[in-house]
């Protein structure tokens, strides 16, 4: 194998392995925050926004090995 | 297609090489200046941008009071926190125009001819980011330092009461770097990677499917200039709490939310 498609397969490794946890754990945040608004339909502004924030936290995951994969491919 | 993970350098200035980030840096400070020379004509009855600029800012500072929880240091950090929102956003969506990325010279370089694009949106410039973030990171060091003291700041790190509680202390140190790293990385991530996102489907499904990805940019510029504040802000009031308050705190706040819990699965059932 040469170094070139060595390069393709890490990069897809890598992107494709590390949006697994991030994507269970949007799952996880999006389900409990929903069934939070249910029980408790009066605080869905704050619960929404703090869910965006976590939402956004376990993106960054994903985005982390995004740019492994993206270091891979262009550096 | 070309896509760069660096800025590249459009020209030099002596030795000092001016990359696209910097362009564009300056295009969003030239608009900031603009906005600045505009509020001399502040009235006490807002009108339109007035308008716009003031819920913005209130927002803003309301937000900041709910987390900091004590006024002084809440107006003091303010400024700096808004600044972050606006410039973050700004110069997130000064990449999503169109025309920044496509417009540029063409250079050649090893052999090829290449185009240096003129505008890069700056937070898509890894340079960028981590300088906001080492602002961010020394500002609440600073605060937390002048705020509860030396001594009292270093005992968050240094802990001497059980051998477990030191290696707390030292995976809290560990941490200060780590912080800096992640919100570096977050918000080049997001913002590099939605400019990669678009210009891939733009050759896979041209004029139908980048539009609403271009709508989610927009809300992705949002989300990471918010998530960029609040953690701002949240570090800040870690940092000017004192060691012990740290384990206090969250047992005053159990009693409340357990028996709300209660009650709510009482009525569920």
């Amino acid at each position: 194998m040469d170094v070139e498609s060595a390069k393709l397969i890490g990069m897809a490794l890598a992107v494709g392995l590390g949006v697994i946890g991030p994507g269970i754990g949007i799952g996880i945040i999006a389900g409990k925050a929903l069934e939070a608004i249910g029980r408790n339909p009066e605080v869905e502004n704050t619960i929404r926004t703090n869910m965006l924030l976590g939402i956004a936290f376990a993106e960054a995951l994903a985005i982390f090995s995004l740019i492994v994969a993206f270091i891979i491919k262009f550096v | 297609m070309e896509i760069s993970l660096a800025a590249e350098t459009v020209f030099k200035v002596g030795n000092f090489p001016i990359t696209n980030s910097v362009l564009t840096t300056w295009v969003v400070m030239a608009v900031f200046l603009l906005l600045a020379l505009l509020s001399r004509r502040v009235s006490l009855v807002p009108r339109q941008l007035q308008n716009v600029v003031e819920i913005l800012v209130l927002w803003l500072y309301d937000l900041t009071r709910s987390i900091i929880n004590n006024d002084k240091i809440a107006r003091r950090i303010f400024p700096l926190m808004a600044v972050f929102f606006v410039f973050i956003l700004v110069s997130s969506l000064s990449g999503l125009i169109p025309g920044a990325g496509s417009i540029g010279i063409f250079h050649v370089v090893d052999g090829h001819k290449t185009l240096i694009p003129l505008f890069r949106a700056p937070t898509s410039d890894l340079n960028t980011t981590f300088a906001l973030a080492i602002i961010s990171a020394t500002v609440y060091t600073f605060l937390g330092v002048s705020t509860i003291g030396f001594i009292e700041y270093t005992k968050k790190f240094v802990r001497l009461s059980s051998p477990i509680d030191f290696f707390v202390g030292i995976l809290e140190f560990i941490s200060e770097f780590s912080k800096i790293i992640s919100f570096g990385f977050r918000l080049f991530g997001n913002i590099f990677a939605g400019e990669v996102l678009i210009s891939v489907v733009t050759f896979l499904v041209p004029y139908i499917l980048p539009a609403p990805l271009y709508g989610f940019e927009i809300f992705v510029a949002f989300i990471q200039a918010f998530v960029f504040t609040v953690l701002s802000i949240v570090f800040t009031a870690l940092a000017i709490q004192r060691h012990e308050a740290e384990h206090a705190e969250p047992v005053e706040h159990e009693s409340q939310p357990d028996a709300a819990t209660t009650l709510i699965n009482q009525t569920n059932n």
